[in-house]
């Protein structure tokens, strides 16, 4: 059944992030032959309407207002609902990040419409849209359906496949005014942590340390190796309760949940709730001095031996595959 | 302060997920209170300390969920409403509860309701946020740090391992994210004082709610495990080796680097 749907073009720092781009993916697979359009919120981001269409959006509404340059609850869903109010589509995605996280509830709220959240994939069966979604933290999984009104979902990043970008699609993009007003709460500073540019979840690579690089010195190595992989690195509980690294990297079942193509756990036990954090990532490598670790149960790949006699031979081969690329 | 706790039951992280006939298998299951929840219960103490007022812990849920809420009393709540669905609704989603919950508190004049980010078990992260909307208040999701000053209030919220400074005022909905505090631990006398605290049973009835208001909006049609993951390759041999042969592994079995 062909439907209308919205996308949201999500930018953080200057650029498109990757999840908005799997989103009309996403949105492709939903439309079922209908039209995406995709929508862009923020002050000056009217160039990404085109870079959207690349990835395979029909075409893109934008609003833009000075009250837009911060993300806030209040001003987005301002702009977010009138753009579905001319648009009137059958379903939107957005991705399932801080952001999605926020707004779509908020959205699906004022709409009156369910919303599914985190899902990992999608597919039309028995004239459902069927999106399959991780619940007990990928201790197991549900499939859903939306019963009554807008189809509306949020998407894990690195999961659902992105088109590849077209430089040669063309659309139109369009802006849409909106008078953005009584924002009730105001964003006064924005304290960067997070400097080392890969998002964590949406990382294709995670090294993450546990107790077991001992120190926040310890992290250094796995940094470089983060680095030299394009990846981000992450943690366990037990290296965030010991002051070695902040609790936003913390990954778990009350940490974030990560699925990159390749997760490299380093001094890390492997107990339950580590493990509904990472356990479906495509390739899981563990590093671990002590053969019984649990953590060897899920690795496709294992060296038992001392992370810091292993980390850095590892930073060593991996740069010389670089140079050979 | 009129300050209000949303706690969900949920099951123990030591849980290993099994199903019967399809389901989520809960028979010997241990639960706990959501871990995000206990961060909203202490802070809701902590404000209530330094500011005056009353805490309430709010839970949807049946009739097994008084042992959570009596734990949150005794860690120093003050009242608990336990709203039984059992009877009344077969199936629901994030809006069911949310709804609900808005129902209950419309007339209550909340200062500040606290909820967890997400709950450990259904993972949506909707609660917090529809109960605002559905309330018309503002909300701010992922807190690790609340500031009362009056009625002006300054959060700092976690944004993907940024820290985001926001002001706004109540009345106000926050979700608890990791870091906001040190939950307590429930004191023997806390656990005596628990059992002689208020404690409310309601039914939709009781709310004026009609089944058909809350109807689920989504509803889930298969349940299923992942697929088990087979224990891999542990390498042997000297340490280097071990090193390239891995890194040959990943770059031309595994296909990820
Ligand atoms: C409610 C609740 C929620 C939780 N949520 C989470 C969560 O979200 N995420 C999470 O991770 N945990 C969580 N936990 C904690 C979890 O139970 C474990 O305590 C934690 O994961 C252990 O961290 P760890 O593996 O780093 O430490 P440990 O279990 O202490 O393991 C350290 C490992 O390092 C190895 N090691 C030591 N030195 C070296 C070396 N030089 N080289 C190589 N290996 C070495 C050791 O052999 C050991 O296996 C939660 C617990 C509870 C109760
Ligand atoms: C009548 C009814 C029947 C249900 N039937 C089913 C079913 O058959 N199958 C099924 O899988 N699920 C069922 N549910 C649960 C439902 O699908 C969700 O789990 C629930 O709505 C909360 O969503 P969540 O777990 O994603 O919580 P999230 O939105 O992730 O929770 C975030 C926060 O919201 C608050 N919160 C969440 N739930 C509650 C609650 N119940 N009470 C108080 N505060 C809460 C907590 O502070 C929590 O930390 C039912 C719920 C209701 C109300």
């Amino acid at each position: 059944m062909a439907r209308k749907v919205l996308v949201l073009g999500e930018v953080r720092d200057g650029f498109l992030r990757n999840v908005s781009f799997e989103a009309i993916g996403a949105a492709i697979l939903a439309a079922d032959g209908g039209e995406v359009v995709g929508v862009i919120v923020g002050e000056s981001i009217q160039s990404f309407g085109d870079e959207l269409i690349q990835y395979g959006a029909d075409r893109v509404v934008t609003v833009e207002d000075a009250k837009l340059g911060q993300y806030t609850s209040d001003g987005y869903a301002q702009a977010i609902l009138a753009v579905i109010d001319a648009e009137k589509p059958e379903g939107i995605i957005f991705g399932h990040t801080a952001l999605g996280k926020d707004l779509a509830p908020r959205i699906a709220g004022k709409l009156n419409s369910g919303l599914i959240s985190d899902v990992t994939s999608i597919e039309e069966a028995g004239g459902n849209l069927v999106f399959t979604r991780p619940i007990y933290s990928g201790k197991a999984f549900e499939k859903k359906i939306v019963t009554d009104g807008v189809i509306f979902a949020t998407i894990r990043p690195n999961n659902i496949e992105p088109l590849r970008k077209d430089e040669s699609r063309t659309g139109a993009v369009s802006s849409l005014r909106v008078e953005i007003k009584d924002l009730r709460a105001i964003i006064k500073d924005v304290i960067r942590k997070a400097t080392d540019g890969v998002d964590l979840s949406e990382a294709k690579v995670v090294i993450a340390g546990g107790r077991g690089v001992k120190s926040e010195e310890g992290f250094k190595p796995l940094k470089e190796l983060a680095q030299v992989l394009g990846g981000a690195v992450g943690a366990s509980r037990g290296a965030c309760d010991a002051n070695y690294c902040e609790y936003s990297l913390q990954i778990g079942q009350t940490g974030k949940v990560v699925t990159p193509d390749l997760y490299i756990a380093c001094g890390i036990s492997g107990a339950i709730q580590h493990l509904a954090g990472m356990s479906n990532s495509k390739v899981i490598v563990a590093i671990n001095k002590d053969p019984e670790a649990n953590i060897f149960k899920i690795a496709d790949y294992g060296i038992v031996g001392d992370l810091f006699e292993v980390v850095p031979l590892l930073i060593e081969e991996c740069k010389k595959l670089k140079i050979n690329a | 302060m009129n300050i209000y706790v949303l706690l969900k039951r949920t099951f123990d992280t030591e849980e290993k997920i099994t199903l019967v006939n399809g389901k989520i298998n809960e028979d010997g299951v241990e639960f706990i209170i959501n871990p995000y929840d206990e961060y909203a219960v202490e802070e809701a103490i902590q404000v209530r300390d330094a500011q005056g007022g009353e805490v309430t812990v709010v839970t949807v849920a049946n009739e097994f969920a008084e042992k959570q809420l009596r734990t949150a009393l005794a860690m120093g709540a003050d009242k608990a409403v336990l709203i039984n669905i059992e009877e009344d609704v077969a199936y629901g989603d994030p809006f069911t509860t949310a709804k609900i919950i808005s129902e209950y508190l419309k007339d209550k004049d909340a200062d500040l309701i606290i909820a967890g980010n997400v709950a450990i078990d259904g993972g949506s992260g909707q609660v917090g946020p529809r109960v605002a909307e559905l309330l018309n208040i503002p909300y701010i999701t992922t807190i690790t740090q609340l500031k009362i000053d009056g009625i002006n209030v300054s959060v700092t919220r976690d944004v993907e391992g940024d820290a985001e400074i926001i002001e706004t005022s109540l009345p106000l909905l926050v979700t608890a994210q990791q870091g906001l505090n040190e939950p307590r631990y429930p004191s023997l006398p806390g656990i005596m004082k628990a059992r002689k605290k208020p404690f409310e049973e309601l039914e939709l009835d009781d709310l004026d709610i009609e089944e058909a208001d809350v109807a689920a909006k989504t509803k889930t049609i298969e349940i299923f495990l992942p697929s088990k993951k087979e224990a891999g390759k542990v390498l042997s041999g000297d340490m280097s080796e071990q090193v390239k042969e891995l890194v040959q592994l990943l770059r031309a079995e595994a296909k990820v680097i």
